[in-house]
């Protein structure tokens, strides 16, 4: 039997199997963007918007730096197979939101691949499972 | 002397250690020495400020009156504040504001912490709400994943090198060898630091500070009082406090993201530079004033950003600065003589308070051990979670 596949936070991102995206906000008052989604005020500090369009971010962007996690996080952190594999991260500059968004990498990447600028597209992967569910998640992928 | 000075008359540590007590136990035994350093009674005390600790329960979120039934009720004013990392800072800045506004003369400042193991942990229970919670379940990203995206950030930028980072450890734990509230007394060499396990690619086990238990105090006073007690007293010249600026383009924990520069452009001054920034202006004083800093080094690496922050070099030249021994006891610009988290650990409520500590007796020169000579002038620098940090400017 398949597992359903759920997004493992709901309305953070799209699970479009070609080309899904992370969803912020871009706001109706000065246009600035936000991820997490902006819902009742704006960051801007000059802007009283309380109104926000949602948009698909860039799929793509830069390696502003990366990392790896080697010892198993502590809960609420799930490890995907049950064992603890180490993992990579990235913090990518998206192509033209001017944000800085962290995500893992997609697939056994390691920080060995990885450099300031390298180029990555957004993918979304399973981040843990249970008897019933795949839990989705958003996760950077070097551009080949 | 400036007209919003405030006297430092007595300061004290609980060691830094995993004891396993009751927090509230370190902090009365740094109350009880700030007060003996002082030479005042606990009656003599009027108002107390406590750095709140969130991981002991409800009289972690209440730590001013936990403290003062701890020495015992006697119907002083209280307030208990929290400001992740910079907790303590934030507590001595309570104080100052009640003894500038007139309020009262003298209070007592004390943080203190029970730590758990190995990683900083979330608050337990499910809350998809919190950033903190979510970084966790979402990411794996924990506390050395944003220390080593700043350190790789620094290699990849400045040509920093491993060897670098660990030459702050060896520094640091050689400076804490004589410290005795220093929880880690023994010096490691770079081969040892770079061996060790890495955590976090590039830090390594040994260039990411532990947690600990500890506790600081601090008695402050009206320069008015303080002359009454004693002659020429270090006093406190500037507390800084202050947030990022919109739009803060360096990713911060816990985050996911930064801020957007797509429509209003990044400030002149980043965050963490603005945090000793307004220290300076509040001092009236500038980097060349210095004699020692006391910085958060909670990874090696980020000791290097913040040689650059506090104004000791250009960015990008920290490097040199380590390389050429300027920041060791006895070079031009010691920093953390204390021997800094990396002999420490981290005690979150209690820290920015140790910090203020160490500062107090290197201007009184009894810094036995790690004496910067003839030091005058000193400045604290900590950043903590959810846009939280600070700079308090000691003086003498
Ligand atoms: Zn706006």
């Amino acid at each position: 039997m398949t597992k359903t596949q759920v997004p493992a936070i709901e309305g953070w991102f799209t699970t479009d199997p070609e080309r899904p995206a992370l969803l912020g906000t871009r706001c109706t008052g000065c246009g600035t963007y936000a991820f997490p989604r902006a819902s009742a005020f704006c960051a801007n500090p000059a802007c009283p918007s309380t109104t926000f369009d949602e948009v698909e971010l860039s799929r793509t962007g830069t390696v502003w730096s990366f990392t790896n996690s080697c010892y198993e996080p502590p809960p609420p952190y799930i490890s995907p197979t049950g064992e603890f594999e180490p993992y990579t991260l990235a913090a990518v500059e998206l192509a033209n939101e001017g944000i800085v968004v962290l995500g893992q990498l997609a697939g056994d990447t390691t920080v060995d691949d990885l450099a300031a600028g390298t180029p990555v597209e957004l993918v979304i992967d399973t981040l843990y499972e249970d008897d019933e569910h795949e839990y989705l998640v958003w996760k950077w992928k070097v551009v080949d | 002397m400036g007209a919003h000075d405030v006297a430092v008359l007595g300061v004290g540590m609980h060691p830094w250690g995993k004891w396993g007590r009751n927090f509230v136990e370190y902090g009365v035994a740094a109350a009880n020495d700030a007060l003996a350093d002082a030479g005042l009674a606990w009656s003599d005390i009027e108002y107390v400020a406590g750095a709140d600790t969130i991981r002991n329960g409800y009289p972690g979120f209440i730590a001013g009156a936990t403290f003062s039934q701890a020495l015992g009720w006697q119907g002083n004013r209280v307030a208990s504040c929290y400001a992740a990392c910079a907790s303590g800072a934030q507590a001595l800045n309570i104080a100052r504001a009640q003894i500038l506004a007139g309020f009262c003369d003298v209070a007592l400042v004390v943080g203190a912490d029970t730590t758990p193991k190995g990683f900083f942990a979330p608050v337990g229970g499910d809350r998809p709400d919190d950033p903190d919670w979510l970084r966790f379940r979402l990411l794996g990203a924990t506390n050395p994943t944003y220390f080593a995206l700043y350190a790789r950030r620094r290699m990849e930028l400045y040509g920093a090198t491993r060897q670098d980072f660990a030459q702050v450890k060896v520094k640091n734990a050689r400076h804490g060898l004589a410290n005795p509230n220093a929880r880690y007394r023994k010096e490691v060499t770079v081969e040892e630091v770079m061996s060790s396990p890495t955590v976090a690619d590039p830090l390594r086990l040994l260039d990411i500070c532990a947690t600990s238990d500890g506790g600081a105090a601090i008695v402050l006073s009206s320069m008015e009082y303080a002359k009454r007690h004693t002659t020429n007293p270090v006093r406190i010249a500037a507390i800084s406090t202050v947030t990022p600026t919109f739009p803060q383009t360096v990713i911060e924990m816990p985050n996911f993201s930064t801020d957007s520069s797509a429509t209003v452009a990044p400030p002149e001054i980043g965050f963490k530079d603005a945090i000793a920034h307004a220290a300076y202006e509040e001092a009236g004083l500038g980097p060349e004033d210095l004699d020692l800093a006391e910085v958060y080094d909670l990874s090696t690496a980020l000791e290097l950003d913040w040689y650059e922050n506090i104004g000791l070099c250009k960015q990008g030249e920290a490097e040199r600065l380590i390389r050429d021994g300027d920041t060791t006891v006895g070079g031009r610009i010691p920093v953390n003589p204390s021997g800094g988290l990396a002999s420490f650990g981290e005690a979150i409520p209690a820290q920015a308070l140790a910090q203020v500590c160490e500062l107090t007796w290197q201007l009184r020169g009894q810094a036995t051990g790690r004496q910067v000579e003839g030091a005058a002038v000193g400045i604290t620098a900590n950043q903590g979670l959810f846009g939280h940090g600070s700079s308090v400017i000691v003086a003498r």
